[in-house]
């Protein structure tokens, strides 16, 4: 069991975490945050496993991951 | 649950002033990293450049110093000279660095000063619009090359791993490129042998990082990696290009 959680207020869509995560976890999200980016969230219901990969190489260091 | 990775606290608490998909900010986290896990910020400088680079001012929580262009390494020396308890580091764009700033890097990794030098190759100059530099690719269109990098007129992408490598004093010069989580990783396995060079006191290292700019190249991220993997990393290998020698 794993999830990962990502602080709308430091991401700029820029889905590099998108393209990384091989389980298709991550959307573009509804919401607009204070810089007018649509942040990013993650799919509770897609089955993160945890492998850090978004996080990796999120250049906003937005991503943190739990195992 | 365990948290299995986290932002830095070495990393201000604010979003970075990069573009979306800017890779300054991804190599700007994995020095602020390897300086919480070494446990140096006490102790660490950096020595920012003129260029996009210079954004990371306002990230990193330790000392930075700001030098004038192409610079850095000339500031570097100094430091870490006068105060050779501190783990220095330039960073550097490939304007910065291979054009105004080549004779400064040149010098100071021949005499092997003890400082480590991260090196951001995005092919362009990004902060004043996407200009040709030193590693723009042939063929690639920048706003002073419009149809496209001619040898004949502008010459070759320079290879700086490859010019500094036949140098005798640097102690590690190395070139990743930053396309794939994994190359993320080996990027920072790069950087970490630079660091414990710089730990333990033995000399110039140099750290080449194959990285995007979004918004000069005129790209999504995403556009950016296939164009890495099709163009810039065929001319721009990973690889070591000199590895640390025996210290007597
Ligand atoms: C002495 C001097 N010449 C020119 C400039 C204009 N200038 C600012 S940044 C830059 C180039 C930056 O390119 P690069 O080093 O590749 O950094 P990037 O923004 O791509 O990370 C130039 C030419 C300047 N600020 N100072
Ligand atoms: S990589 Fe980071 S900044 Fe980019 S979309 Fe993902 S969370 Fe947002
Ligand atoms: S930790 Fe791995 S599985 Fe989970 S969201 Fe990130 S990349 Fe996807
Ligand atoms: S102009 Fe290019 S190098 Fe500068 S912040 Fe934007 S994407 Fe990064
Ligand atoms: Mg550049």
């Amino acid at each position: 069991m794993a999830r990962i959680t990502i602080e709308a207020e430091y991401c700029k869509a820029c889905g590099l975490c998108v393209s990384a995560c091989k389980k298709g976890v991550i959307r573009f999200g509804g919401g607009t945050n204070a810089m007018g980016y649509h942040a990013v969230e993650p799919d509770e219901t897609k089955g993160c496993v945890g492998c850090k990969l978004c996080a990796v190489v999120c250049p906003e260091a937005a991503i943190e991951v739990y195992r | 649950m365990e948290k299995v990775y986290q932002r830095p606290k070495t990393l201000a608490a604010a979003p970075t002033r990069y573009c979306p998909g800017c890779m300054h900010g991804l190599v700007s986290k994995l020095m602020a990293e390897l300086v919480e896990e070494y446990g140096i910020a006490g102790r660490t400088v950096a020595v920012l450049p003129v260029g996009c680079g210079a954004m990371s001012k306002n990230l990193f929580t330790f000392d930075v110093v700001c030098a004038a262009h192409g610079r850095a390494p000339a500031v570097a020396t100094g430091f870490s000279r006068c105060a050779p308890d501190k783990i220095v580091f330039t960073y550097q764009g490939d304007g910065d660095l291979g054009a105004i700033g080549l004779s400064e890097i040149v010098h100071a990794a021949n005499r092997g000063e003890r400082f480590m030098t991260v090196f951001i190759n995005n092919s362009t100059y990004g902060m004043t619009g996407g200009q040709m530099a030193p590693t723009t690719l042939v063929g690639q269109k920048t706003t002073t090359t419009p149809l496209g990098r001619d040898p004949l007129t502008e010459g070759y992408p320079m290879k700086m791993c490859e010019i500094l490598s036949q140098l005798e004093a640097p102690a590690y010069i190395a070139r990743f490129s930053l396309r794939t989580p994994a190359g993320v990783r080996r990027a920072k396995e790069g950087l970490r042998k630079a660091l414990e060079i710089q730990l333990r006191g033995e000399g110039f290292a140099f750290v080449e990082l194959l990285s995007i700019c979004p918004t000069n190249w005129g790209l999504s991220p995403e556009n950016c990696l296939k164009w890495m993997a099709e163009q810039s990393e065929k001319v721009f290998p990973e690889g070591e290009y000199s590895r640390a020698k025996e210290v007597k």
